[in-house]
């Protein structure tokens, strides 16, 4: 350990940084007496929270940044003119064990460069975990990224030791995939997302003979796609999306709004900023198909292809659907009361839970923390009728809820009009 | 107005409900012993702590509301905010006197003011388990200071119990000046003759009693923490909200 890390540690954290992945959940390992560590399960702990907002829970870093590929969004791509390093296995392993000692992180999350090929990398990446976990018998969390086109053997020796695996799609269609990655294609990363599935269902069937059996990739898999850097709608976006839930180890898609970072090439678009709404509204979406029960052709079809930037996805679907509305609280199944805008999975269990004391009123709702504000267009409760989306119709409603731009003159001051007349 | 004054403490408050309940009157107020006394009550009544009566209504309680609920009630005890005693007992008297359990009953402002008291004290928990950040001291016992807005370091220590099995630590809270030690086999409460000494107050090892390597591990943290924002990204106000600025103080990233 000296101050050579530090250079390092700067490039490497520099170029993983990208990877949006963060959480540290879907573990419970209790600590094994007199080893270092534990997981928390259900959630994962956020240690620490950058300045852009985003958390920081795991040492996110590469094992190294040179790379034999060229992808055209990348930072680390070989074409780039950035500093490069290569952090050993016995650095990178003191580095996680005295960041976790002092509670500054829940564990690692490890992703490399392509270096020589594929399977050289991958494993490098699983000596890193094998270490931790073997020799220094830390109980922390390890996720790891699989390289695209790494053989079987790696990945389910990586699974072993890694919570979570995650091979990222980055761009949603092949077409554009193959425009932007020459050297790449779906199929590399299809293959090890069907190891790591594979894996899972076998160690399934183990345990169950066995019950000591090692548990292989118990926090599942994740992926994630870039947004805005090639012309997917969101429909495509999230109709794969869908279709990768309805597997059973995937557990997280991530969406990451591209960030123009090699501005000089130009097959990509010129972004000033990166596409933070859209991306948000991916977000609240994906939520939607994982916690609220919609389905994906709700929230996008071909007459929707894309998310209204200016509404979220459930005001949207219940705009789209007045016929539905209003819905009685007291009365509407939890399904349906999960449905209105403004009414989370919190809410609505409480709502349910509540309701078979006394009839609730607008009073309590407020109370309960539903936000009123959008569902008072939506249901009925006990209070006495108001105007709800079928009186104001769905476009007066979002009239009313649509944030108004906020006023940069002062309407007390004369404004002259000196425009140039064309 | 009916008064009672007690001790302050979690069991004097169980023996005011048993108290009440033997007398048939209920308090309008509960005070603290030698705090000052409003000026028109009709009664004041003096409530001498005792473990039997307090023991007999948790075991009474027990049987009424499920042990969540009466996690959420010693959780709320923690918040130390000022009248929770008060909310506490006018939740133990509906939950006593109701013939179903009461505590899924949002409706009702103290179920729903306990719900919250609990959720925040428990936020404060997994604060605590977020951002409590060790520096490792010469001896090799892993020091650090929090300042919690409620008492919620006895629901936190659990944690890193299980988490740092094989390390000596110390986390101490500088505002209630009493802390949790762990000497690798279990954990104890303590306290120190001189509080005063610098790093209890700073929160701060100085150099003489770090270890060797501390000050580089925070060096690369701190590089760590600059390196991995994005700067197309940034957003002070979500940063503000996530890591609120009452906790910077003993962040060493934020040193």
């Amino acid at each position: 350990m000296n101050e050579n890390i530090l250079a390092k540690l700067k490039i490497l954290a520099e170029s993983a940084k990208y990877d949006v992945s963060c959480s540290s959940s879907g573990t419970v390992r209790r600590n094994q007496s007199g080893t270092l560590g534990n997981t928390v399960g259900g959630w994962g702990i956020c240690h620490s929270f950058a300045e852009d907002g985003r958390c920081i829970s795991l040492l996110k870093i590469m094992l190294t940044n040179y790379c034999i590929y060229d992808c055209a969004y990348c930072i680390n791509r070989r074409s780039n003119d950035i500093p490069r390093a290569t952090l050993s296995v016995s650095e990178l392993v003191d580095l996680t064990i005295e960041f976790y000692r002092r509670n500054y992180i829940e564990g690692l999350f490890l992703s490399s460069g392509v270096v020589r090929n594929p399977d050289y990398t991958m494993e490098r990446l699983v000596r890193v975990a094998k270490d931790l976990r073997l020799v220094h018998k830390f109980n922390g969390y390890i996720h790891l990224k699989s390289i695209p086109g790494a053989s079987r053997e790696l990945v389910n020796e990586a699974g072993l030791y890694a919570d979570r695996l995650s091979v990222n799609i980055e761009i949603p269609k092949e077409e554009n995939l193959k425009l932007l990655a020459p050297e790449k294609d779906h199929k590399s990363v299809y293959q090890p997302m069907r190891y790591i599935q594979q894996g899972v269902l076998t160690n399934k069937e183990d345990r169950k003979k066995f019950r000591h059996a090692p548990r292989f990739v118990p926090a599942g898999q994740s992926t994630q796609m870039i947004v805005g850097a090639t012309a997917e709608s969101d429909k495509d976006i999230l109709y794969l999306s869908s279709s990768l839930y309805q597997h059973p180890t995937m557990r997280r898609v991530y969406y990451s709004g591209y960030i123009s970072v090699n501005t000089y090439d130009k097959r990509l678009p010129a972004l000033k900023q990166p596409p933070l709404v859209r991306e948000n509204r991916l977000y609240q979406a994906d939520w939607l198909l994982r916690f609220y029960q919609f389905k994906v052709e709700e929230i996008v079809d071909d007459s929707y292809p894309d998310l209204d930037l200016e509404i979220d996805p459930k005001l949207g679907w219940a705009l789209r659907h007045p016929e539905l509305f209003p819905i009685d609280i007291n009365r509407a199944d939890y399904e349906m009361i999960l449905r209105v805008p403004g009414i989370g999975v919190k809410s609505a269990r409480q709502i349910i839970a509540s309701r078979r004391f006394s009839k609730l009123g607008f009073y309590e709702l407020k109370k309960i923390g539903v936000v009123m504000k959008k569902a008072q267009y939506f249901i009925t409760c006990n209070e006495l009728p108001t105007r709800t989306v079928n009186e104001l119709t769905p476009t007066g409603v979002r009239r009313l809820l649509v944030p108004k731009p906020k006023k940069k003159v002062d309407e007390r001051q004369l404004i002259l009009n000196f425009a140039d007349d064309e | 107005m009916t008064l009672f004054i007690y001790d302050h403490t979690f069991e004097g408050l169980l023996t005011c409900i048993f108290d009440a309940y033997f007398r048939k009157t209920f308090p309008d107020s509960l005070l603290t012993e030698g705090g000052p006394l409003p000026l028109f009550y009709d009664e004041a009544i003096h409530i001498v702590t005792d473990e039997e009566k307090a023991g007999r209504v948790w075991r009474g309680l027990q049987k009424k509301i499920s042990r969540h609920a009466l996690f959420s009630l010693t959780c709320c005890w923690l918040s130390e905010l000022p009248k929770v005693d008060e909310m506490l007992f006018r939740y133990i008297r509906k939950a006593i006197n109701a013939p179903h359990s009461i505590e899924t009953n949002f409706a009702d402002p103290d179920v729903l003011e306990l719900a919250k008291i609990y959720k925040r004290v428990d936020g404060e928990r997994i604060r605590l388990m977020q951002f409590v950040r060790f520096q490792k001291a010469a001896d090799g016992t892993f020091f650090a200071a929090v300042e919690p807005p409620f008492n919620a370091l006895p629901l936190a220590v659990d944690h890193f119990k299980d988490r740092f099995a094989d390390q000596r630590w110390l986390i101490y809270d500088v505002k209630r000046q009493y802390g949790y030690y762990y000497n690798l086999t279990e954990i104890e409460e303590v306290t120190f003759e001189d509080p005063h000494q610098a790093h209890l107050v700073t929160g701060m090892l100085n150099e003489t009693l770090m270890d060797n390597n501390e000050k580089l591990f925070q060096e690369l943290w701190k590089t760590y923490f600059k390196s991995i924002c994005i700067k197309e990204r940034r957003n002070p106000r979500k940063h503000r909200q996530d890591m609120p600025v009452r906790y910077w103080k003993y962040l060493t990233e934020k040193q």
